[in-house]
């Protein structure tokens, strides 16, 4: 989609496309497709650049942002430890050497061995596999479920409204932490508990957007021209209302993306991850704890990882959020 | 004005009410079998006596139906009753008071730090006139919320408590074990105020009266720190009474950290033993924190800004 957006976008050089600055992006090609539709465009505007000059476009655009060029390989190169792990790790994250135990970082350990003598880097990069499915689980039901309570309070209105949305004041009033520890509590520990705690957590926020979305949709000529022409309510939800309300709450899954890792990792530093031998980002630099005077390798490195990750998912949903229409 | 107060205080109790009621139902109807949780503390699996399952059963009201065991716990709450934890036997209020004043010392130094920090680095940013300075000072908020609030702790306990040997690195004894601890839980809210407190101060420094006042000939930093600040100060000031209860939340990760007594190290304690009553209470407790900063937050802004209360005075 956002291929299409690009070049729709970039093709609309006319006056109108001014008035669409200060949107988010993802919102792009709806309104780019409005003003088409509107018909507020001369022809001349519309003259499509050649293929060759959009890539240049887009090229400079990225060597412009080396931060965030950056940022998309450091979340690429997690993405592929988390998928082939042993691509990646020179050793075995379990067992370790016991002679070269509490060894320093070095050519042959890049991070260091811990008090089994397991190299470090190894358990960190078999460890993105755990934290960063446990990421995806937690935004995916704040995405599903928070779309779902916002969607039904934002189009049905009413009663069910203002029930669902006083819920949701209640569920922001308590800090997000401590409402995921309360689910830990009753879910238990491990990867996948504590990973719906930190999406229950993050519910409410996702329904305070897609309802406002939903409320500025639901009101549009659109809608109202489909549900004049005898358009069941389902249809226009599913066929209008989802899909033209949706950008704001993707761009904040990718928000959430960063602080779900942070989320994640302190429940698993806490101790509420997975059990002690499988390695993940929170509970590593927790295991180094005991260690802190002597080797700082065991909490720095791990810790630096978690920070790499978190920093690049903000930088890339930042670019989602605004960057895209400077692409223009 | 009274109206306004009688309207706010009724909204606190829904607050308190609603979270406890969520909690209720998170906590004791979710499908898991709380006396089951109570008694395999932990999840170890021990083997489970059904004598001791029918006597805490009877004790905590499980066998009654589910609204009366409700409205029993609710009148108990409304008493300050929370029931007694499962794996000390104590009051559960009676543990969370104790450990309170701990928690407030350092979450309050926290707070200061943080609001210190922040807008010390928002007004130094949107003051200077270099722009590589304003760019690397704008460059701290977003690695400020990118950083684990665990690591950023041990890594300060590392170098200036075991390296240089300058502060104790754990206990609640003395002034010099607050340092590291309150400004490891300023580090993130420090960011996000700084965030917020830097776009306000450079939106404001674009309105008319800005440019009034230095046709007139007022000096930049009198602009800067007398007339700006002062209008740019309000949406800083709600966004702290948001942030005040995650100080809270902070605490459990940095008294851990700092293996510190207090309000952070129950509720890490009370989440390993699965202790479910006294979870509540301490939940039920952040909605108390988060109803009061708020209301004093609303009662601060027309002493920063007078067009609020007349405001708020016409619509009730």
């Amino acid at each position: 989609m956002s291929d299409l957006t690009i070049t729709v976008r970039g093709a609309s050089t006319g006056p109108a496309a001014g008035t669409t600055a200060g949107l988010s992006s993802a919102d792009g090609l709806d309104h780019a497709l409005a003003e088409a539709a509107g018909g507020l465009h001369d022809s001349d505007a519309w003259a499509v650049p050649s293929r060759t000059e959009r890539l240049r476009r887009r090229a400079l655009w990225l060597v412009r942002r080396p931060g965030l060029v950056l940022a998309v390989l450091a979340i690429a190169l997690a993405l592929a430890w988390a998928v082939w792990p042993a691509a990646f790790a020179p050793n075995s994250p379990t067992v370790g050497v016991p002679a070269d135990k509490l060894q320093g970082p070095s050519a042959q350990y890049w991070f260091g061995t811990d008090y089994l003598g397991r190299d470090l880097f190894s358990r960190v990069v078999h460890g993105s596999a755990l934290s960063l499915k446990a990421t995806a689980i937690a935004v995916a039901i704040a995405l599903v479920a928070g779309s779902g309570i916002g969607l039904v309070a934002g189009f049905v209105g009413g009663v069910v409204d203002d029930v669902l949305m006083r819920v949701v004041d209640v569920l922001l009033a308590v800090p997000g932490l401590l409402l995921s520890l309360a689910v830990v509590t009753v879910l238990g520990f491990g990867t996948t508990n504590v990973a719906i705690a930190v999406g229950v957590a993050a519910v409410a926020s996702f329904a305070r957007v897609m309802r406002a979305e939903v409320l500025r949709v639901r009101e549009s000529v659109f809608v109202e021209a489909a549900a004049a022409s005898g358009v069941g309510r389902l249809t226009i939800v599913r066929r209008h209302v989802l899909p033209n309300s949706s950008g704001p709450v993707l761009v904040l899954s990718a928000l959430e993306f960063g602080s779900a890792i942070l989320a994640v990792s302190a429940l698993s530093f806490l101790g509420f991850g997975a059990a002690p031998p499988a390695p993940e980002w929170g509970s590593l630099v927790s295991e180094g704890r005991s260690y802190l005077a002597t080797s700082w390798w065991l909490t720095t490195l791990p810790g630096l990882v978690v920070v790499a990750v978190v920093l690049s998912a903000n930088r890339v949903s930042r670019a989602l959020d605004g960057e895209w229409s400077d692409l223009r | 004005m009274r109206a306004y107060l009688l309207r706010r205080a009724l909204q606190a109790v829904f607050v308190l009410w609603a979270a406890f009621t969520a909690t209720f139902a998170i906590l004791y109807m979710l499908p898991s079998n709380p006396v089951a949780i109570m008694l395999d503390a932990g999840g170890e699996g021990t083997q489970v006596d059904p004598e001791k399952v029918a006597e805490l059963t009877a004790r905590y009201g499980f066998d009654k139906p589910v609204w009366e065991q409700y409205l029993t716990r609710l009148w108990a709450a409304v008493c300050g009753d929370f029931g007694s934890s499962i794996q000390t036997g104590q009051p559960v209020t009676g543990s969370i008071l104790d450990a309170l004043p701990e928690t407030l010392k350092l979450a309050s130094i926290g707070l200061v730090l943080a609001v210190v920090i922040g807008a010390s680095l928002a007004l130094v940013a949107t003051w200077t006139q270099a722009r590589w300075l304003r760019q690397a000072l704008l460059a701290l908020p977003p690695l400020g919320v990118s950083v684990p609030t665990f690591w950023v702790g041990l890594v300060l306990l590392q170098v200036v408590s075991f390296q240089w040997a300058l502060l104790p690195a754990m206990g609640n004894i003395g002034w010099q074990t607050l340092v590291l601890p309150s400004l490891t839980l300023a580090i993130p809210t420090s960011a996000v105020i700084a965030q917020v407190l830097a776009k306000s101060l450079s939106t404001t420094w674009d309105q008319p009266f800005v440019e009034t006042a230095r046709a007139k000939g007022t000096p930049r930093l009198h602009i800067h720190l007398r007339d700006v600040l002062r209008n740019a100060a309000i949406p800083t000031l709600t966004l702290v009474g948001i942030t005040v209860g995650n100080l809270l939340a902070g605490s459990v990760v940095v008294e851990t950290v700092f293996s510190r007594n207090g309000i952070g190290r129950l509720t890490q304690q009370a989440v390993t033993f699965q202790d479910i009553p006294v979870v509540q209470g301490l939940v039920v407790l952040s909605a108390v924190i988060f109803v009061v900063v708020n209301l004093a937050v609303d009662l601060v802004y027309p002493a920063l800004d007078p067009r609020i209360s007349q405001r708020t005075r016409a619509a009730v």
